[in-house]
């Protein structure tokens, strides 16, 4: 699958956007932990600043010497599945993105592997409940999955649009499409619940209620030490690579004036995914039973309606 | 299609990950296992279409598969009564006569394997394969497919109209004018 002609570049750029997310994620996993943000509260505004830029490395180098947090007949194996699973995966979905020079894993039916990758988080969040043996890991984990099915079909027909309008599954085929105009325009509501669904299989925003609060984190319960970081950091480069995937799809990939393509690409990148974690911290969180309707409801009706529109308009172009 | 060295290299491994993740369906003690052991038995398995160079239905069945597998999990565990799902068990029942049963339809299985007179290949591959199979499989059958879906379709309705615990004169009344309606759970969008 992967072509070898294709240059070091662009391993290096896909690769690269998850590492900045994993870096993104230890900075906020520091800030956001109440420990640590007393470190961040220095008297003068210097020292609030030094304290910040301090955090994260204090975060992770104190998450990296954390033991193990242990429970009484765990499923390891499971648990470790799930909780390494959700960082490969979303490197597996920076490989489909294509980044100018080239695209490390070009598959004449990308948007299908994405959406069979994004199907893998299904399994992966479940077993990261299960694996701990406890009440609150496994009631997250079956709130992912009840959610899961109420964001999982709208997703997959807001991916049908840009392919009905690219007449083609192959994500760089869908780039050329957007020449003159970026899908986002004309396929709104693909692309809201596109995003929507990106916060949901990163269990973001709107959409963290399998990490909710009121289950003392669910999934990330009985999470510690280096098992923690890699889970969070999987959280935060699923919703970088999501975006990544967002912007090929519906905002005209790396195209853009003067600058390269790669750089192009990673400035959409970053301020889609600035965006997601932006709104996902300013909206509240939805109950899986409550979305559950919605997206059943509501999104899916919306996006066959949406598929409708672009395929009557694929076909009036005479391409599709 | 030659599928070249390489191919044939992973073509064995994942036939060997196949075999050994569905016979550790039976081995594990937990239903959980069990049921992600099958997962990636069927993901080895669909990865090995793609060396067929059906891309589409190889990535298909790995999506189906892993969805499907993350759904039943939870029915695996919560059909399991009294739960002993949630604790070590037996993955196996009737042991004698499975292993009898699965014997024999082993060799027979083999047997045909090893004595069917299998065709040599003829011209070259098409193009795309995917369409070729389409092509083949529903070509002339088009229109009846296109029926028994709609038939598909109305028997999933019926049936859930006929399991549905709770239908509309439970939410609305029998003069179906309560609103709100009684719901054990309440919905997100009001109704």
């Amino acid at each position: 699958m992967v072509d070898p002609a294709v240059p070091l570049t662009a391993v290096l750029v896909a690769a690269g956007l998850v590492v900045l997310t994993t870096v993104t994620a230890v900075v906020d996993a520091g800030l956001r932990d109440p420990a640590m943000r007393d470190r961040a509260t220095g008297r003068s505004w210097v020292s609030r600043r030094a304290g910040a830029v301090l955090v994260p490395v204090v975060g992770t180098v104190r998450l990296l010497r954390q033991h193990r947090r242990t429970t009484v007949a765990a499923d390891s194996l499971l648990w470790r599945v799930g909780v390494v699973g959700l960082p490969v995966v979303a490197l597996l979905m920076a490989a489909l993105v294509p980044v100018g020079p080239g695209t490390v894993a070009d598959s004449s039916v990308g948007i299908v592997w994405f959406n069979a990758l994004d199907v893998t988080v299904w399994a992966l969040v479940w077993m990261a409940g299960w694996g701990p043996n406890s009440v609150f890991g496994l009631v997250g984990g079956y709130r992912f999955l009840a959610q899961g099915l109420a964001y999982e079909l709208p997703l997959m027909f807001a991916l049908t649009a840009p392919a009905v309008a690219a007449g083609s599954l192959r994500l760089a085929d869908v780039v050329a499409a957007q020449d003159g105009l970026w899908f986002v325009v004309w396929m709104p509501v693909a692309f809201v619940v596109f995003c929507l669904a990106v916060a949901g299989f990163a269990v973001w925003g709107p959409l963290s209620h399998p990490a909710g609060v009121d289950i003392a984190g669910g999934v990330f319960a009985e999470l510690s030490g280096v098992d923690r970081l890699l889970m969070l950091a999987g959280r935060y480069a699923l919703l970088t690579a999501g975006a990544a995937i967002g912007v090929t799809l519906f905002m005209g990939g790396g195209s853009g004036p003067v600058l390269p393509q790669w750089l192009w690409l990673a400035v959409k990148t970053g301020l889609l995914s600035a965006a997601l974690i932006g709104l996902g911290r300013r909206l509240p969180t939805l109950r899986a039973d409550r979305f559950a309707e919605i997206g059943w409801l509501i999104l899916l009706p919306a996006t066959l309606l949406q598929v409708l529109v672009v395929a009557v308009v694929a076909a009036r172009q005479g391409g599709g | 299609m030659s599928i070249g060295i390489a191919g044939t290299v992973v073509f064995w491994v994942l036939a060997v990950i196949a075999v050994l993740a569905g016979a550790a369906v039976f081995w594990v003690d937990s239903m959980a296992r069990a049921t992600y052991a099958l997962a990636v038995s069927f993901v080895a398995v669909g990865i090995q279409v793609l060396l067929l160079g059906l891309s589409y239905i190889g990535v298909i069945t790995v999506l189906m598969m892993i969805m499907e597998m993350a759904i039943m999990a939870v029915y695996m565990i919560m059909f399991m009564g009294m739960n002993p799902a949630l604790m070590p068990m037996s993955m196996v029942h009737g042991k004698r006569t499975a292993v009898a049963t699965a014997t024999g339809l082993f060799l027979a299985l083999t047997a045909g394997i090893l004595l069917a007179p299998w065709p040599a290949r003829s011209g070259d591959p098409v193009p795309d394969p995917t369409a070729a199979l389409g092509e083949v499989l529903m070509g002339s059958k088009m229109l009846v497919m296109i029926v028994v879906s709609a038939v598909l379709l109305a028997t999933v309705i019926a049936a859930l109209v006929l399991a549905l615990p709770r239908g509309r004169y439970d939410r609305f009344g029998d003069d179906l004018r309560r609103r709100p309606p009684t719901d054990p759970q309440p919905g997100g969008v009001g109704r």
